[in-house]
């Protein structure tokens, strides 16, 4: 991402302090995640200690330290979803795709992460990928899902 | 439409709006909340509008796309006003059918209407259904009637009125003295009652005052703040507008999840029009009053849901709440005021200054007025939003609302409160729901999740799970909840993997006392609820897990084994196709076994294998029986082995 960029996004927000989560989930939502360099810019421009963007980039889920995959995997793990067994999908997906959750395959291909509600229970269990959703899955319609993505 | 600078330019706009709409006009509404767009409704909506054009009915028929009607189960839904027509599970294939049939010749087209289980009739009007027949909706119902981005439909609906009541009527002291006649106690989860909240931050001293809208909706399988704010943020933002004249403020701010980006839209577009019409910034429709709001993003911490660690999320940083008092009415944002209260607590505010105090306190119990929304989740048959008088017993919510349970299975219990909730079992269904009735039956009112759980269900897992949950969102900042919790999981855990031992329980009673005894937040007060709401009622299946090393439900993978009852396999071959793991050996004609080296455990053979054979087994807490002799595995029909018998 360019410092241009990244200064635009600032702007935007009022260069205030306090607007550092909102630029930060910008950020995240077009690059898909936060590189050094990128914070260091943040800080510069907001006057905000690396320190503090360290904690916020860490203690907020939205945001990722480091590169994703092509295909970003969301399986729900939401209460609806975990009684219609969420875990037995979720065992599946970690089979097949070879990676735990918060993790990114060696090619790049896949990043797998939990999320605790999509609010699409009537749909249990459900998982996102890239966007979309596809619901009502079983460990076998898991696998056969995961296949479809190049 | 430009700015309007006095109530009466507001009311004539609305006679002008009425005007323009025929009520016998036909309408097609499309629900198009998050919920139904995942199943497909972009995709109806879209050929509705081709479909329209196609069969010559563009200008004849109103079409809109609107917010969460709440049927989730059976989306995409379409209602066709005025009659009222409701199809269910609409494909864009279905489309052509219903604008030739029942836009043209007024009939319905059978196989989309709802059919009562119980008798098999269809019903056709939307009211009729059980599952809306049972509710009243009093804030969740104009999801139905609006485009969640058109101005005009909500003031077609008599939206605004309210509003105009409020500051052309009303002193903000009167407006604060209704809303605690109504006795309105907030939606969010506490239940404090807002007219003293606000009151308190109205006399507080100290400039400016801030209000919030708290839409920071963390609990899992609750969706009643992500629907009111995509389907109906004009609702929501009249109620705040009305909030920050009541308290004296004049800026306010929307902490919405970044993970409800719909709402987050919707909710822009109604912000953009409401300050370009008067509706909101400076001099609001001549009034004198000013108001402005800012939209804040959440970025995915559950703890900001709790009203101190919002203001510091607000504040643009960690989400870490501080001790209390001072309550942010006191010192809140950058140390100011702050009233912060939940979406379903704004949206209800224009209802009551519209209906009065005295009429919405008719509506409910002693303590509690008014409706709830909750989300009815699970293993239900209709999983949707449900609107009801609070008072209502959980057997109504669950049977006569929910349809009950799917699949023929038995009920266990419903767990309410989100995460620090508690499960209430079935001797406990005629319980009246309200603020006071949960917690004295150990769960709480929370922010209206409602997960129903069958027999299948697993409750020291349950436990587990949400301790898992708590442990994951703790904030970090008291011990008590970031080891105890931590610890607390490590023991579930181990129960569930059937690694239980004597001393478990009594130590993770001891880790829950210190848990709600020394923590800062409701987060961490609340954490053991879980476990202790369960151990209360559902003690036996915690001891078969430490002492018999099995689980009640057949649901904790490594307690269970599959087996395939060779007395009722027809080596039908389904599981065998189905198995993800090729853990199945058999063939045509030859009875299937499970070969328990490479089964995963899965289920999918369970659920797979057909009810009217019922072969495949969950076995718990006894010896897999051994594999039957390979000259034993020839299948052969029922009837012929009755007939080789008799000969």
């Amino acid at each position: 991402m360019d410092t241009e960029r990244i200064d635009q996004i600032v702007e935007k927000h009022g260069r205030a302090p306090s607007a550092l989560i909102q630029v930060l989930l910008d950020i995240q939502r077009e690059n898909h995640w936060l590189p050094r360099g990128v914070l260091w810019r943040v800080g510069e421009k907001l006057g905000v200690p690396f320190s503090r963007i360290q904690h916020i980039a860490t203690f907020y889920k939205a945001f990722s330290l480091v590169p994703k995959g092509r295909h970003e995997v969301h399986v729900c793990m939401g209460t609806a979803c975990h009684v219609r067994g969420a875990p037995r999908v979720l065992d599946k997906v970690q089979e097949v795709l070879g990676i735990g959750p918060g993790q990114t395959d060696l090619e790049m291909k896949f990043s797998l992460e939990t999320v605790n509600c999509l609010g699409c229970c009537a749909l249990g269990p459900v998982i996102e990928v890239n966007g979309k959703t596809h619901g009502k899955l079983s460990p076998a319609k898991t696998a056969k899902l995961m296949g479809t993505y190049e | 439409m430009g700015r309007m600078a006095t109530p009466g330019e507001l009311s004539k706009l609305r006679q002008e709006i009425l005007a323009r709409r025929d009520p016998h006009r036909p309408c097609v509404s499309i629900c198009a909340g998050t919920g139904c767009l995942a199943s497909g409704a972009a995709q109806v909506v879209t050929a509705f509008k081709a479909e329209l054009e196609k069969q010559g009915l563009y200008d004849a028929v109103a079409l809109r796309g609107t917010g969460c009607h709440g049927f989730c189960e059976k989306g995409p839904i379409v209602v066709i006003d005025p009659e009222e027509t409701c199809h269910l599970q609409v494909t864009p294939e279905d489309v052509p059918e219903i604008v030739s049939r029942t836009l043209k010749e007024k009939q319905v087209v059978d196989r989309l209407l709802y059919v009562d289980p119980s008798t098999g009739a269809r019903v056709a009007r939307e009211s009729d259904i059980p599952f809306y027949k049972h509710q009243q909706r009093l804030v969740f119902g104009p999801n139905r009637k609006l485009d969640p981005r058109s101005l005009e439909d909500y003031l077609a609906i008599g939206g605004y009125q309210a509003l105009v009541k409020a500051l052309f009527e009303m002193t903000p002291e009167q407006v604060i003295l209704e809303v605690k006649a109504a006795n309105l106690r907030g939606r969010g989860g506490a239940g404090f009652p807002t007219g003293r909240k606000w009151e308190a931050a109205r006399n507080a001293p100290g400039a400016p005052k801030y209000v919030v809208v708290n839409c920071d909706e963390g609990d899992p399988g609750a969706y009643m703040d992500r629907s009111l704010m995509e389907g109906n943020p004009y609702g929501v933002l009249e109620g705040f507008v009305i909030g920050a004249y009541a308290i004296g403020a004049s800026e306010g701010y929307l902490y919405v999840r970044q993970e409800y980006p719909l709402a987050v839209q919707n909710l822009g577009v109604a912000i953009e029009r409401a300050r370009e019409c008067g509706l909101l910034g400076r001099d609001i429709l001549g009034s004198g009053f000013d108001f402005d709001v800012k939209v804040h993003q959440g970025a995915g911490a559950f703890v900001c849901g709790e009203e101190t660690a919002l203001l510091m999320s607000l504040e643009g940083r960690a989400g870490q709440p501080r001790p209390r008092p001072p309550y942010p009415v006191v010192k809140g944002l950058w140390g100011k005021p702050t009233s912060i209260n939940n979406v379903e607590t704004w949206a209800t505010v224009p209802l009551i200054i519209g209906m009065g105090a005295s009429a919405f306190a008719a509506i409910g119990t002693e303590g509690s007025k008014g409706t709830k929304i909750f989300s009815l989740v699970g293993k239900i048959t209709n999983t949707g939003l449900v609107e009801v008088p609070m008072g209502i017993s959980l057997r109504d919510i669950v049977y006569k609302i929910g349809g009950g349970i799917p699949g023929g299975k038995k009920f266990k219990a419903v767990q309410t409160g989100g995460p620090s909730g508690g499960c209430i079992p079935e001797e406990r269904l005629d319980l009246k729901v309200d603020f006071d009735e949960l917690t004295r039956a150990g769960s709480m009112m929370g922010s209206g999740g409602m997960i129903v759980m069958d027999e299948a269900t697993c409750m020291v897992d349950v436990a587990r799970y949400f301790i898992n949950f708590l442990t994951d969102e703790s904030c970090g900042k008291c011990t008590p909840c970031r080891e105890g919790l931590r610890q607390m999981h490590k023991i579930l855990t181990n129960i569930t993997l059937g690694k239980g031992k004597e001393g478990d329980l009594e130590l993770l009673g001891e880790l829950s006392e210190v848990a709600q005894e020394a923590s800062l937040c409701a987060l961490g007060k609340t954490a053991p609820n879980p476990f202790l709401s369960t151990f209360r009622y559902f003690k036996e299946e915690y001891e078969a897990h430490i002492k018999d090393r099995r689980c009640p439900a057949a649901s904790c993978k490594a307690l269970i084994a599959y087996h395939i009852d060779p007395e009722r396999c027809t080596a039908c071959m389904l599981c065998l196709k189905s198995c993800p793991d090729g853990a199945i050996d058999g063939g045509k004609k030859k009875i299937h076994i499970v070969d328990q080296e490479k089964c995963t455990k899965c289920g999918t053979c369970f659920e797979v294998c057909p009810t009217r054979f019922g072969a495949v087994r969950k076995i718990s807490g006894a010896p897999v029986p051994p594999r039957i002799a390979e000259d034993q595995r020839a299948y052969v029909k029922k009837r012929d082995r009755a007939e080789s018998q008799g000969t």
